[in-house]
């Protein structure tokens, strides 16, 4: 996967009255090979094996090994938090996970992230982002919606 | 064959506490790629205003299905996890989890159905945080919504 610990990450919170419904609020690749699946399970304590064990994912009628829903999420929202300058300031975060990400053995799997303001609250002072999250061009989450605090 | 529909409105007791450490925190931002300073580095937590480190939004989902296992795991509920697939997961956060958290989770199945070969459950996880002074005093963290679908032998 892209790793970011190198790039500058600011605390500055977006202006709200300056944003706009369509805003891109950014995009990035995320690399998913079986190495981070294996980071993921350990960090998450999901060892589900359908995510690391091809035999048994196929044992259960996957193609092979798949990314957990969960780490696609967590790695979609990143870009979200980096825009708030504040990853506390994300107040509400839910998706529906539409179709698996397999990861091939050797080699990643590209998981494209972009994020838009989908809704603004000026009164609760909230932002909604509409995370588009799509592999190989089909959407891996639907209605992936993040909503930050201002 | 389907999960166990009587444990539809079933709540489990509160679990042991879950405590929050900076080098979990640290090793699950950088396992989804989190760089925020602020999952990483203290000063930068307590600048935004933060006792310390602060979790990812997703953080939570460790303490959620830690508190889910005796659900899934009792064979009498039936959820064959071999035939489990994640539908949704939501997270609301209440105020962010942050390291030196002791986390309790109280489980509620919220519903249960059956359609067409496969069963669908969805859980709620109320995560609350232990208060310092020892007075048992929970103040809410986050609710972590979750659905599974589990397939059917034949579906």
């Amino acid at each position: 996967m892209t790793e970011h610990i190198a790039s500058p990450v600011g605390t500055t919170r977006p202006d709200l009255s300056a944003l706009a419904v369509g805003d891109v609020v950014g995009t990035r690749e995320v690399l998913v090979d079986r190495a981070r699946l294996v980071r993921y399970a350990g960090a998450s304590g999901d060892f589900n094996p359908i995510h690391w064990n091809d035999a048994f994912a196929q044992s259960v009628d996957l193609p092979g090994v798949i990314a957990h829903g969960m780490f696609t999420m967590g790695a979609a929202v990143a870009l979200v938090e980096d825009w708030a300058g504040d990853p506390g300031a994300v107040v509400d975060y839910q998706t529906r996970f539409t179709r698996p990400v397999p990861v091939p053995n050797p080699g990643e799997a590209a998981i494209s992230v972009s994020g838009a303001i989908g809704a603004i609250d000026l009164e609760a002072r909230t932002v909604r982002i509409d995370l588009t999250v799509t592999f190989e061009g089909a959407k891996v989450l639907m209605k992936a919606q993040a909503v930050v605090r201002l | 064959m389907a999960i166990n529909a009587d444990y539809a409105g079933r709540e489990y007791p509160a679990t042991a506490p879950y405590s929050v450490g900076r080098e979990k925190i640290r090793e699950f931002a950088a396992a989804v790629g989190s760089s925020h300073p602020a999952h990483h580095d203290v000063a930068t937590a307590r600048g935004l205003g933060y006792p310390d480190l602060i979790a990812p939004p997703t953080f939570a989902v460790i303490v959620a299905q830690r508190a889910e296992a005796p659900f899934i795991q009792d064979p009498e509920a039936r959820v064959d996890f071999t035939r489990v697939v994640h539908a949704d997961e939501r997270f609301v956060h209440h105020r962010p989890i942050v390291a030196g958290d002791e986390l309790v989770t109280v489980l509620h199945v919220d519903s249960i159905t059956q359609r067409a070969g496969i069963s669908m459950v969805t859980t709620r996880a109320e995560i609350g945080a232990l208060a310092a002074d020892g007075s048992g005093t929970v103040e809410p963290v986050a609710t972590v919504t979750s659905s599974l679908v589990v397939r059917g032998e034949d579906a």
